[in-house]
């Protein structure tokens, strides 16, 4: 007690009581079934998921035509739909029929070609379409009519071309679209779900791994060793930290070689972000757990406020910008905003710094504030 | 550290509430005391004496209100880290990693105390050794039997040597065989290591084991003293009775009602009687029961408990049962009704198990067992921890099916008609397995319902739960919050909601305080009466008595069957003429594993 060198236990910080947490939590983590699945299978689900179920592209869309007077015009132009991927288009007698496959929700739109269709192109160079879409579902509505249009203007440019006739339009619309040219939902859905996976390794495991030492009552007896506070939840954090950068990385590579999704930006700034990232889930996760000490609340407050803002008000499915503002002002909460910003520019237009800088500075933020909140609030005692 | 004079715990003036919703608990009532240094001092008290809190505070887990508290000559107050680095200490609920091997859960509290790899061999050895689990070093501590889950614990909180030891309710759940283990591991220390310990124990023969005991009581300290000078308080009020006229439970309950008689308890043969004043001319005379033999005998530990409680008021909150005269006598006259229709020479078996056996994959957790238990017996169902016990009650239920052989309960075989045989099953689970959120009427509300009454039955056997078990002060309080006796009251009585004719009972009194216990064998003695038939295991060896007959297993089979007298008198010797049931017990298992290991 009186010597002059404290006792290895009495130093504030001993290397060989974390690596002793750090080995403990490992060996749980390999152990325990639902720690694998969570960090490498259901990020695999995930991805085969998104990557190949869900898309947000207008791709063979059911259109019915009416063609009140057909000719070789309407064939041509119809034509154009059936060779285009985007489309299936089918033939309907009356606009009647039309409405009722409508209702049906046997096709999403109909077009209909006037009797004049042939006499306004060959007279104005300019044939009337009559459109109706369902707009039930607003985002693929807008995408289809613009779709539509496009070939639309398309044919009559052609057709004006091969008839040497000038094109009377009076604006010309011309699309261009940049970093993802071809339109594929999946090349911003899979980064954008590198971050949502993230989020459930860092805040949800790390939330529930915590809770879990207290509902076993093993906290209480790692509280009476000589274990400091910072020991014990940097032995929490590390193996958790490299388990959902193992996460990432799996993502990553999945995005790259099974997706094709393109990487324009530099992997170093990608993993530093990651890590940045991974600190404020692991920081909301602890902050979390300091809050209840049973493993089904831990679970469900990290879905409320991880999991579910990470993927509906992430930006990573829906567009922040044209969410209500309230809800706008939400997403700032929202750590993984920030990196599914960071994430889809490093994938899909490169190292765009402004971007970059201004997002890690935000994150960099909240895991400050996270971090301070745990200090704050977390003793070693049972009160 | 063994010649230090003072004091090794110093409490002064402490106080200690929690808040909850509602109201406040005064867990710890102003409270001072000194305990010595190299010693073992016993914590003892009813449920909700407010022992765990004690030690948490001395482990600096829990801040005092007011006072001083001083351990090991370090303020805990100020200077909780201090203390937790120098002291060791198992919680109730020990504080193993169920999916880490026995090894590296020791490996872990080598490295968080800082126990250089260079000496880390020797201790091991010498733990391992002491706690004979060597052999299982690399089986995960989940896959561990509930004894050796508590040695490891023990040995965890001794890889570095602690000047104190704080074990809270160690042998809680263990076997006779576990905990004979567990004390011989704690005295070495004490006798090598010279460590002091302080240790909460619900088993009161085990306080008889410690140099000091401190006796709890709602917050407050009744008495601290050793022993013998507990039981010296006792002289000239505890006897012996015996009478060939009646049965032993049924002299207990006459004598328990005899005035001046402050406690009546079997023991072994004969009924343990303690009195509330000293009976100094002579021997206590009962009138009006026959055949009596009494003889003075020496006072246990237990005595002095009971008589120190019985004289503080018991407060309403606790979980002690208050002794309602009124209630008494209802009881008293059930019994007496039903005693005269019911022969203890019904030969009617009501369960019948024959060569039962239960495979869990390769592995046989039950090898065969057969016994039949007659309407309105008591029977014993007794092993160490991991013998089969819960696998065997489990089939009985009809909750697990059976591997091979015939289980038939109320004449029904289980094996075909399971649910028409449980609706004359009443169970009572190890655990606590009611519904924690709901209040006591939703509960038995739902049980009622669960069990098909509804109606005018339904509001009767509600209402009788509500009287027989006194719950009606607790009537809208959540489960969970219910003192730990009660909640064994209502889930008792959730069990009985049907009438059932046959009672399980899994390790009921596991956990329970001697007094609760006695009021719980007090109802189901009037059960047994009553023509119910009652299956229970127990670890308390004291309690086997109670029962008309018992089986022991070992390993998933079966040691011995009979009744408590015929099981005992097979191990008198001339050291041991009257050996106790766990003197039985554990000389049975131990000839069984000679048998097993040939040497």
């Amino acid at each position: 007690m009186n010597e002059h060198t404290p006792a290895p236990t009495q130093q504030s910080f001993s290397p060989q009581r974390l690596k002793g947490i750090v080995r403990k939590e490992s060996l749980q983590i390999i152990r325990d079934p639902s720690s694998i699945a969570i960090a490498f299978v259901l990020p695999v689900v995930l991805l085969l998921l998104f990557g190949y179920g869900v898309s947000l592209d207008a791709k063979h869309v059911p259109i019915g035509f009416v063609v009140d007077n057909p000719d070789t015009n309407t064939q041509s132009f119809i034509g154009m739909f059936k060779h285009s991927d985007y489309f299936e288009p089918q033939r309907f007698i009356t606009t009647h029929e039309a409405k009722q496959a409508l209702k049906a929700r046997k096709i999403f739109g109909i077009v209909r070609l006037r009797s004049d269709f042939s006499d306004q192109l060959l007279s104005f160079g300019e044939a009337p379409i009559e459109l109706i879409v369902n707009g039930v579902d607003a985002n693929q509505a807008r995408i289809t009519e613009g779709y539509i249009l496009s070939i639309w203007q398309l044919w009559m440019s052609r057709t004006a071309q091969e008839q040497g006739k000038p094109l009377h339009i009076p604006i010309t619309i011309e699309q261009r679209v940049w970093f993802n040219p071809a339109l594929k939902s999946r090349n911003y859905l899979v980064p954008g779900l590198i971050a949502v996976i993230m989020t459930l390794i860092g805040a949800m495991l790390t939330a529930m791994v915590v809770a879990r030492e207290w509902e076993r009552g093993t906290m209480e007896a790692i509280l009476v060793t000589p274990v400091r506070l910072k020991e014990f939840l940097l032995g929490k954090l590390i193996p958790y930290f490299i388990l959902g950068m193992g996460g990432m990385l799996l993502s990553v590579a999945m995005a790259y070689w099974q997706f094709d999704v393109p990487f324009r930006g530099s992997f170093v700034v990608l993993f530093f972000a990651s890590a940045l990232f991974m600190l404020t889930c692991l920081g909301l996760g602890l902050f979390i757990s300091t809050i209840t000490r049973s493993q089904f609340v831990a679970g469900e407050i990290s879905i409320l406020v991880s999991f579910l803002p990470a993927f509906i008000l992430s930006g990573f499915i829906f567009d922040i910008n044209s969410m209500p503002v309230v809800i706008q002002w939400l997403t700032h909460l929202v750590p993984a905003r920030y990196f599914v910003d960071i994430i889809q520019s490093i994938f899909l237009a490169g190292n765009v710094w402004p971007i970059i800088l201004k997002n890690c500075a935000y994150l960099i933020l909240m895991s400050a504030v996270f971090f301070i909140l745990i200090i704050k609030k977390s003793h070693k005692s049972l009160e | 550290m063994k010649n230090t004079p003072e004091a090794i715990i110093q409490l002064n003036n402490i106080s200690l509430s929690f808040t909850l919703p509602g109201r406040t608990i005064t867990a710890l009532d102003n409270i001072s005391l000194n305990v010595k240094a190299g010693q073992i001092t016993g914590l003892i008290g009813p449920d909700g004496a407010g022992k765990t809190t004690l030690m948490r505070l001395l482990s600096g887990l829990l801040k005092p209100d007011s006072g001083q508290a001083t351990v090991l000559g370090i303020d805990v107050v100020k200077n909780p880290q201090e203390i937790q680095s120098v002291i060791g200490y198992m919680p109730q609920r020990f504080g193993l990693y169920e999916d880490l091997t026995v090894q590296e859960n020791m490996d872990l509290y080598a490295d968080l105390h800082n126990i250089p790899v260079s000496q880390r061999a020797s201790r091991y050895e010498k733990l391992l050794s002491m706690s004979q689990m060597a052999p299982f070093t690399s089986r995960l501590a989940g896959k561990l039997s509930g004894g050796m889950k508590q040695k490891l614990g023990l040995a965890c909180a001794l890889v570095s040597p602690p000047r104190l030891l704080i074990l809270d309710e160690p042998t809680v759940g263990v076997d006779p065989v576990s905990r004979r283990e567990l004390w011989q591991i704690i005295n070495q220390m004490l006798q090598e290591e010279h460590i002091s310990v302080l240790m909460s124990t619900a088993y009161l023969d085990e306080a008889e084991r410690c140099d000091d005991v401190i006796l709890m009581h709602e917050g407050r300290i009744l008495d601290q003293a050793s022993p013998d000078d507990f039981s010296e308080k006792m002289h000239n009020r505890t006897f012996l009775a015996h009478s060939e006229a009646l049965s032993k439970r049924h002299l207990q309950f006459r004598l328990s009602r005899e005035p001046g008689v402050l406690d009546a308890l079997i023991d072994n043969d004969d009924i343990h009687l303690v009195m509330q004043e000293p009976v100094t001319d002579g021997l206590p005379v009962f009138k009006d029961i026959d055949n009596l033999t009494i003889h003075p005998t020496r006072p246990h530990f237990e005595d002095a408990f009971i008589a120190l409680l019985k004289k503080n008021p018991v407060a309403k909150n606790t979980s002690i049962a208050t002794t309602n005269s009124e209630n008494k006598d209802k009881t008293a006259l059930s019994i007496e009704d039903t005693s005269n229709n019911v022969s203890n020479d019904t030969t009617e078996s009501i369960i019948k198990v024959d060569k039962v056996v239960r495979r869990f994959g390769d592995f046989y957790a039950v090898k065969g067992i057969s016994f039949e238990v007659k309407k309105g017996e008591i029977f014993g169902l007794l092993g160490a921890n991991g013998a089969g016990k819960s696998t065997l009650f489990r089939m009985l239920c009809g909750l697990l099916p059976v591997s091979d052989g015939r289980v038939e309960v109320a004449g029904h075989n289980l094996r075909t008609a399971s649910a028409t045989a449980r609706a004359h099953i009443g169970y009572m689970a190890q655990r606590f397995s009611l519904y924690t959120n709901l209040t006591i009427k939703q509960n038995l509300m739902f049980f009622s319902k669960a069990y098909g009454l509804r109606g005018k039955k339904q509001q009767e056997r509600i209402q009788w739960a509500l009287d027989e078990f006194e719950l009606q002060e607790y009537l809208n309080t959540n489960s969970n919050d219910l003192p730990l006796g009660y909640k064994q009251r209502l889930a008792f009585a959730a069990a009985l909601m049907h009438e059932p004719d046959i009672l399980f009972l899994d390790e009921p009194t596991s956990g329970v305080d001697p007094l609760a216990r006695r009021e719980f064998w007090q109802r189901t003695n009037a059960l047994a009466e009553s023509g119910v038939t009652v299956l229970v295991t127990t670890h308390f060896m004291d309690e086997a008595n109670y029962c008309d007959r018992l089986i022991i297993m070992a390993s998933g089979t079966e040691l011995a069957t009979g009744s408590p007298e015929e099981l005992r008198s097979r191990f008198k010797s001339e050291q041991n003429p009257q050996p106790s049931m766990e003197d039985t017990f554990i000389a049975l298992v131990e000839s069984k594993t000679q048998q097993g290991q040939p040497s």
